[in-house]
């Protein structure tokens, strides 16, 4: 690791006030990522602002049904609190499907948020990797990339965001609050990632000025169900090769409608519009499902290694569908 | 630059100067000469390094030692009482919980986390809820027993 300071605010604005005015310096949450990155002199900042100590750490029911989460919330705690086991829970198995439960006793909702890919590329620090030193060149391309992202690519960048809570966050159309010391905004979960393009170096729509401060998640109709399905190379303390989570909302038989996401396959935690729209005013069958995984998977562009991704996604997606579906009757 | 970091490790208070850089798990083994708490991969991949911080478990090699400043940390020197074993320890002898021992300490501290933690309450529960917990000599089925014996009594006690 390369020296650096360390603070511990307070307030939200102190805390605001300091990233505005230090250089070099980053928020450190649960530290179960930057700490790692860190180590592997990966990310070197020298002045490390720890926000642990920031008033963000609740879960509350909001009056309009809704929930709204601290970003400082432990992964644990929200996985395991009892109105989002009830109310949502496509969010409680995607967060404690994910890392350990060490990890997740001290790893937040913000760091989940931002966590870094796990290409192995990008945490070597010596391979050439623009996301990591931009315009270097993408060493997965022509390597190791089994494990790589087939949707969302782009011949800068092929890799996944690895995040089991942000693919249900983006199912559950989540909003997520930031805050600057000037001002407060809004964004929606799926549109909080951004996609490589020619600048993969630039993950987020949050600024380096700015906190996230809460996720927010909108009511659900009473009759909705729900689930989140991971397959990865050991059935747990693993990442997800390809992962789904699905929200049903029902009329008597039918889908009303639904929200896929997807997770381990894409750049970004990814939202499969087209497919939701059959899902529409649709009665439920294997074969509905079959269409919407194979409109879901479209657009997928796998590398020499990876194909596998795009079948097992699609039986991925059949399976959380009929889960969500068996959750019905 | 030297931070002062206060911490009270298995009931006793420890006052440190430490470099920001150092984490919980250097302070545990090499300040404070705490060697029970074990470095395997030091990235958080393996769980040998697993501590009690404020009760929770956690991989103390992500955890920076000025993070724990005013917190209690448990590591498995503090698992027994006046020279006798813990529970615990004494159900991964009795099961025959290991074989080199190396994930050991990691194993226990880690299931006294898990025991105090809202897992259903099923035999399975144990081997979820020891997930963070890898074992290199693949001692998994007497660790997973050793565990589910005082896991089901405590649930026993409980409903009695
Ligand atoms: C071995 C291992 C296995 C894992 N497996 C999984 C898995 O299967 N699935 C999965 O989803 N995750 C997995 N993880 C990742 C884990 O979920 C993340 O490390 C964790 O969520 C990060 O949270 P943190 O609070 O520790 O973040 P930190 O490490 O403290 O911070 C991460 C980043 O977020 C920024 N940040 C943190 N909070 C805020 C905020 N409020 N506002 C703005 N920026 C902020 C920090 O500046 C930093 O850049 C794994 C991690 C490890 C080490
Ligand atoms: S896939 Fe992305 S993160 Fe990995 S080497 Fe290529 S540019 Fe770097
Ligand atoms: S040494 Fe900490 S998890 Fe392996
Ligand atoms: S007993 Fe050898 S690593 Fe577990």
């Amino acid at each position: 690791m390369k020296p650096f300071t360390y603070q511990r605010p307070f307030t939200v604005q102190e805390a605001l006030h300091s990233i505005r005015n230090t250089p070099g310096s980053i928020f450190l949450a649960g530290g179960t990522n930057l700490v790692d990155m860190m180590k592997l002199e990966v990310i070197n900042p020298s002045v490390l602002i720890d926000i642990n100590q920031l008033p963000l750490n609740k879960i509350e029911p909001l009056p309009n049904g809704g929930i709204q989460i601290g970003s400082l919330v432990r992964n644990s705690d929200l996985g395991f609190h009892p109105l989002i086991r009830k109310n949502y829970p496509v969010l409680s198995q995607a967060v404690l499907s994910g890392a350990s439960p060490q990890l997740r006793n001290m790893a937040t909702v913000g760091g989940n948020l931002m966590q870094k890919t796990r290409c192995s590329y990008y945490r070597d620090e010596i391979s050439p990797c623009s996301k990591r030193n931009p315009g270097s060149g993408c060493s997965a391309l022509k390597g190791y990339h089994a494990e790589h992202a087939i949707l969302g690519t782009s011949s800068s960048c092929i890799a996944t965001h690895p995040s089991d809570m942000c693919v249900a966050l983006s199912a559950l159309e989540a909003i997520i609050h930031i805050e600057s010391e000037k001002e407060k905004r809004k964004i929606a979960a799926s549109e909080f990632h951004l996609l490589p393009g020619n600048s993969p170096e630039k993950e987020t729509v949050l600024e380096p000025y700015e906190i996230i401060v809460m996720i927010e998640l909108p009511p659900l109709p009473p009759n909705t169900t729900s689930c989140y399905i991971k397959v990865s190379h050991r059935a747990l303390y693993e990442f997800a090769l390809s992962s789904a989570a699905v929200v049903l909302e029902w009329e008597g038989e039918k889908i009303k409608q639904g929200r896929i996401a997807l997770g381990g396959v894409a750049a970004k935690p990814w939202r499969c519009f087209q497919a939701e729209r059959l899902l529409e005013n649709s009665l439920p069958d294997e074969k509905l499902f079959r269409s919407c995984a194979e409109t879901a998977l479209q657009g997928a562009e796998p590398q020499k290694e990876n194909q596998y991704k795009v079948e097992l996604t699609k039986q991925v997606i059949c399976k959380a569908l009929s889960t969500a579906f068996k959750r019905s009757v | 630059m030297k931070y002062s970091v206060t911490l009270r490790v298995n009931g006793k208070e420890q006052k440190l100067n430490l470099d920001a850089r150092a984490t919980l798990l250097n302070a545990l083994r090499e300040i404070l000469h705490l060697t029970g708490t074990k470095k395997g991969c030091d990235q958080g991949q393996c769980g040998s390094c697993t501590v009690l911080l404020n009760g929770k478990r956690v991989n103390s090699c992500l955890v920076l030692a000025v993070m724990a400043d005013g917190k209690t940390v448990t590591t498995i020197e503090g698992v027994s009482s006046n020279g006798e074993l813990h529970p615990l320890q004494q159900s991964f002898l009795s099961h025959d919980g290991l074989q080199c021992g190396y994930c050991t300490p990691g194993q226990i501290v880690s299931a006294l986390g898990f025991l105090n933690e809202p897992w259903d309450k099923t035999p399975e529960a144990v081997q979820i809820g020891m997930s963070g917990n890898l074992c290199r000599c693949g001692a998994y089925p007497n660790i997973a027993s050793a565990i589910e014996e005082i896991r089901s009594s405590i649930q026993e006690a409980a409903s009695s």
